[in-house]
This record gives structure tokens, C-alpha cells and sequence, in this order.
């Protein structure tokens, strides 16, 4: 079973500047515990303390994963997920 | 060095002005690799703060998605500091993701009246680099 993931430019490093990588899982959490196997840092990236980073957006094909179960998400084969850091900032 | 047409700089000002004091966000895309930021694109400011700003999420996948399928990408990321001067702050450093684009802040501050002040930045793993701002003709 695999799901495309689409990689943000700033983590593409970790990718060998690949766009898009395959990964596996049935749920989200799984899905980025097999990218660490294949992409080694890119876990730390996307998770903080068992949690989604804040300030970076996962998408479950057109869902942002926050408003379904977050790393609980069930994934399937055929799915996309992207990842885009957020863009915020702010004078404070 | 950015350089940006006179028309897009206004439209950029006009935003951060009709949203003051909350403070204005948006992208300017160009062709990949061009460096050249061509089409405006106001972002809604989902914070909707004086003094924070960040993209709406659904709405930033919906512009990520069009720049890819056009082949642009991000050239231009801009924000407004509405009482501060326009220079990046530390959020704005730490939140900073996009290597390849060039940080426009405005400032829409009052002591300003009715001038504002816009500079551009890299910010490249937590370093600002201003830079300098050539504004051509549309």
C-alpha cells in the first residue's frame, strides 16, 4: 500500500530533493514513523512532543488533517497527503 | 536585490492599508526559477491580529496547489507590522520556511502618516539578509 507524500521545499533535504516520496501506514502517525525509516529527520519536522507541529500544515488529500483525527487519521492506498509549513510570522 | 513593478508594490500597500490595524498577508507568484513576482495573491489573515498574521490552511493549499499547476512558486511573501517598524520580527524569523523567497514587510505605522515604509529580506535558517529594493515601471 502506498501514499504519495508531497515535501515542501524546505524539507526536501531530507528527500534528496525529491518532490514526492512513497510511504506506508494506516494511519497518519504510522505513515510519518515509515518516512523517518526511509527519510531520517523528517519525523522531527512534522512531530513535537506526540503531536503535530504547530506552525507546520498537514493535508489529507484536500482536508486539513487537524479538522479529521489528526495523527490518528486513517490513510489508504491512492491517498496524498502534503505537508506545507505554515506561513505566519506577526511583529510580535 | 527584489525587484518589483511599481503596480504590485501599490497593490501590496493598498492591502496592508485597508486592513490596518490588524496586519495584512499575502504572496506574489512568478514563474519557477524566474525570481520575478508577477501575480497577486491577498491571503486572508486567519489570526486576524494587530499583531500576528498566518495563512489561512485551507486557503494556502488552494494557492499552493494553482502555483504548482502554473509552475510559479511563492516569490513574494508579504506582511504588514501595523505599530512597529518593517523590519522582521522574532516569530517572523523563526516561522520563516520559504529559502527562496523574498520577505516584503510594510509598515503602516502612525508616525508615518501617509508615507509607509516597505523593505525586503532573505531569511535563510534563522538569517536576515535585507536587501536591496528596485521598484520599475509596470
Amino acid at each position: 500500500m502506498a501514499i504519495e507524500v508531497r515535501i515542501p521545499t524546505i524539507l526536501r533535504t531530507y528527500t534528496d530533493g525529491a518532490k514526492a516520496v512513497d510511504a506506508k501506514g494506516a494511519t497518519l502517525q504510522e505513515l510519518i514513523g515509515d518516512l523517518e525509516a526511509r527519510h531520517p529527520g523528517l519525523q522531527d519536522r512534522l512531530i513535537e512532543q506526540g503531536a503535530l507541529r504547530r506552525f507546520v500544515n498537514v493535508y489529507l488529500n484536500d482536508e486539513d488533517v487537524r479538522f479529521l483525527g489528526g495523527l490518528e487519521t486513517p490513510v489508504a492506498d491512492g491517498d496524498t497527503v502534503t505537508v506545507l509549513p505554515a506561513v505566519a510570522g506577526g511583529a510580535r | 536585490m527584489l525587484t518589483i513593478s511599481k503596480e504590485l508594490v501599490d497593490k501590496i500597500i493598498e492591502h496592508a492599508r485597508a486592513d490596518h490595524p490588524d496586519e495584512a498577508c499575502g504572496v506574489i507568484a512568478g514563474p519557477l526559477g524566474s525570481d520575478t513576482p508577477v501575480r497577486f495573491v491577498p491571503m486572508e489573515n486567519a489570526e486576524r491580529s494587530p499583531t500576528f498574521y498566518r495563512f489561512d490552511s485551507m486557503e494556502q493549499l488552494k494557492v499552493w496547489r494553482e502555483m504548482d499547476d502554473r509552475d510559479e512558486e511563492p516569490v513574494v511573501i508579504y506582511h504588514s507590522h501595523t505599530a512597529t517598524e518593517a523590519y522582521p520580527s522574532r516569530t517572523d524569523i523563526s516561522y520563516a520556511s520559504e529559502p527562496n523567497a523574498h520577505y516584503v514587510l510594510v509598515s503602516t505605522r502612525e508616525e508615518l502618516r501617509e508615507s509607509v515604509e516597505l523593505r525586503s529580506y532573505r531569511i535563510v535558517d534563522g538569517v536576515v539578509t535585507e536587501e536591496e529594493v528596485e521598484i520599475v515601471p509596470a
